[in-house]
């Protein structure tokens, strides 16, 4: 069935359709369509679900801990300094090994108080142990949504789907809203092999020493390595169920780009207008939308970008001191597996527009330039 | 020969909290969890935050327990419970009794926050506060529930607590709970009938048990008994419930209130007290004493 919906709403249908069985929330602009209308159907039995409205993110995620150690499938949805709050708690999900889903709505950092977006907030999470999706149409979220409970629950390990504030999350786009019971055919109910139960007592968490610590995120690791290829494997799955391939990139027009931007979130699909745009006025650029930024796509990232001259990283995020988050990953990747210049361009912080122009004017400075002559390239500020 | 004196029971025989297990000598917390699973039994979940039962159960891979633990972060203990409670009723367990248990540091300062915010929303689950009023898992550090006049590694002698206990047990009555009450160590059969009486009830309960700690009173761990019943018998902890943060109930008259002297005699932490600051002292617990009996409807005897 197809629905014209909100972002926001598109989170919701992919937990609805996900038959999430515990939702644990806390509201902050501009994720409160997302719960709003979970409670809703939570109240009328569209959805059999247990809604917990906490006093506060932290307590969110606390209980999402809870029920998903219990053996309940868990979302829920926060953004910005919420996210931010549930800091400690996202740690504690990953290290406990427990699947919960969350959407994040990518708004700016306080102060100054702003709601609109960036991915400051997500990409602060990045060391947290949690998969991070971001996505660009309100289909992508939807699906990625049923996606990630998939991988996520196969792993063990939590899983972020991640759309900009507005841009995407107050955005009405025509949606198709998969059958339920061609999702339950997708995603099998949720069926840990631990769980919390008198029946099965064990002690979850507890004090754990040097001779045991390291080995249990050594294996953390290990099976966040397994996520590429898994993700990989259930998007080609979903792709022969509902037609929509779920990748780790986007890569767009790459094949035989000399230049190639490197974006994410709506910016993407934005680079993607401009693309169209220069390849009319004769220039190979092509865009590589990452989407899933953890686990980091090492060897689709390496294979596209090693055909370019030029690579153009734009970063709707900034690490302080040092690059674009994007931008400083995409580099390390590249070293020692190809000889490219990779250009740091830093756009749109606290929800300044990006633009066609805003990539024109990236591309110009990229192809007027061998090297990188600086470190950051401002795109659009005021200096 | 003399008839033989045939002792009763009176608590069940069996332990979920088994040997081995790291608690101090004269623990009141140990025993304060070996009392309240004695009366929840063996369908019991427990969410456990950082306290000194953190550690008492045993180092991974191990576990002196016979019940199951979630071990969560500190200020979680009530909304972890909450998310225990329900995922079970979700995976189609509707009969487990879910715990949070925690210290007063967890409880008092900062898990106070999600204890509310459950309370508030009346969730299914027994919040237990095991009061050993200061941080000792860490050391002996001074908690909102530290006594005023105590010494602690924060409030050295020098500048001793010089703030009075929260009243943990006030903030939860203006949350209009179905149950709660206060409890001893040294009154195991009071404890477990008031432990049995919160399974029994929907919502949520609050029980709030004094624990002696005889490594962070600087007293004897022969006298964690005695501190347990003087505390009582001297009007410092009362035991009381509460139905409906109104309803209060006296469940232990005192009929010959003891000054407070001996009780602080035996602990370290308050040895550096003045007559005339202990005076002061007894003034207030006479006054709380008062007030309670007052909403209790009772003159206590």
């Amino acid at each position: 069935m197809k629905k014209v919906i909100m972002g926001n709403h598109a989170l919701s249908y992919g937990a609805m359709l996900s038959r999430s069985q515990v939702i644990a929330a806390y509201p902050i602009t501009p994720q409160t369509q997302v719960v709003e209308l979970l409670s809703e159907m939570c109240a009328d039995g569209t959805l059999n679900a247990k809604f917990i409205k906490v006093e506060s993110e932290h307590s969110a995620m606390a209980a999402c801990i809870g029920a998903s150690i219990a053996g309940a499938r868990t979302f829920t949805a926060t953004s910005s300094q919420g996210l931010a709050l549930m800091h400690e708690m996202l740690h504690w999900s990953s290290g406990g090994r427990l699947p919960v889903v969350m959407g994040n709505i990518n708004r700016s950092m306080a102060p100054g108080w702003s709601i609109w977006t960036d991915q400051n907030d997500s990409l602060s999470q990045r060391d947290t142990g949690w998969m991070q999706y971001y996505c660009a149409s309100n289909q992508e979220v939807l699906d990625t949504v049923i996606q990630a409970f998939k991988v996520s629950e196969k792993l063990a390990i939590p899983s972020m789907v991640i759309l900009d504030a507005f841009a995407l999350s107050h955005t009405y786009e025509v949606v198709d809203i998969p059958d339920q019971a061609k999702v339950d055919a997708y995603l099998p109910p949720f069926n840990p092999p631990f769980r919390l139960t008198p029946d099965d007592p064990h002690a979850f968490g507890g004090l754990t020493g040097p001779e045991h610590y390291f080995e249990l995120r050594y294996k953390l690791q290990k099976d966040m390595e397994k996520a590429p290829a898994l993700i990989e494997e259930t998007g080609r799955e979903f792709e022969k169920m509902f037609g929509r391939y779920l990748g780790l990139v986007d890569a767009y027009r790459c094949e035989d780009a000399e230049i190639i931007l490197v974006t994410s979130g709506t910016a993407g699909y934005t680079a993607h207008v401009a693309v169209d745009e220069m390849r009319g006025r004769g220039l190979k650029i092509g865009n590589l939308r990452m989407k899933v930024f953890r686990p980091f796509p090492f060897d689709t990232i390496r294979a596209i970008l090693k055909k370019a001259k030029k690579v153009a990283v734009v970063d709707r995020n900034i690490s302080y001191g040092y690059h674009g988050i994007f931008a400083q990953e995409v580099k390390a990747a590249l070293l020692g597996h190809a000889r490219v210049p990779v250009f740091s361009f830093i756009a749109g912080l606290g929800g300044r527009d990006i633009t066609p122009a805003s990539f024109r004017e990236v591309v110009d400075y990229t192809v007027s330039r061998p090297e990188p002559e600086e470190e950051i390239a401002w795109i659009g500020v005021k200096k | 020969m003399s008839k033989q004196k045939k002792m009763t029971l009176t608590l069940p025989l069996e332990e979920y909290v088994g040997a081995g297990n790291l608690a101090c000598q004269g623990c009141g917390a140990n025993l304060a969890l070996r009392y309240v699973l004695k009366a929840l039994g063996q369908r019991t979940v427990l969410c456990i935050p950082a306290c000194c039962w953190a550690v008492i159960d045993g180092a991974f891979p191990h576990s002196c327990m016979s019940v199951p633990i979630y071990h969560c972060a500190f200020e979680t203990a009530a909304s972890t419970a909450t998310g225990v409670k329900a995922g079970l009723q979700m995976v189609g367990d509707l009969e487990t009794t879910v715990v949070a248990w925690a210290g007063d540091g967890g409880t008092f300062d900062i898990g106070l926050q999600a204890l509310s915010g459950a309370a508030e929303r009346n969730e299914d689950i027994i919040y237990v506060c095991y009061d050993n009023e200061a941080y000792m898992n860490t050391g002996i550090q001074r908690s909102s529930a530290t006594p005023l006049g105590a010494w602690t590694t924060t409030t050295p002698v020098k500048f001793f607590k010089d703030q009075p206990k929260k009243d943990i047990d006030a903030i939860m009555a203006a949350h209009r709970i179905p149950y709660q009450a206060t409890a001893s160590t040294s009154y195991p059969e009071d404890l477990f009938k008031k432990t049995k009486k919160a399974k029994g009830i929907r919502g949520t309960k609050f029980i709030h048990i004094y624990a002696p700690c005889p490594t962070g009173w600087k007293s004897r761990p022969e006298d964690a008994i005695k501190l347990g019943r003087m505390v009582v018998q001297n009007g410092i902890f009362p035991l009381y419930e509460i139905e409906n943060g109104e309803k209060y109930t006296l469940n232990m008259k005192i009929k010959d209130k003891k000054p407070i002297d001996e009780y602080l005699k035996l602990q370290g932490r308050f040895r550096h007290l003045k007559p005339e600051q202990i005076k002061g002292m007894q003034e207030e617990v006479d006054l709380a004493w008062a007030r309670l009996l007052k909403k209790c409807e009772t003159d206590g005897a």
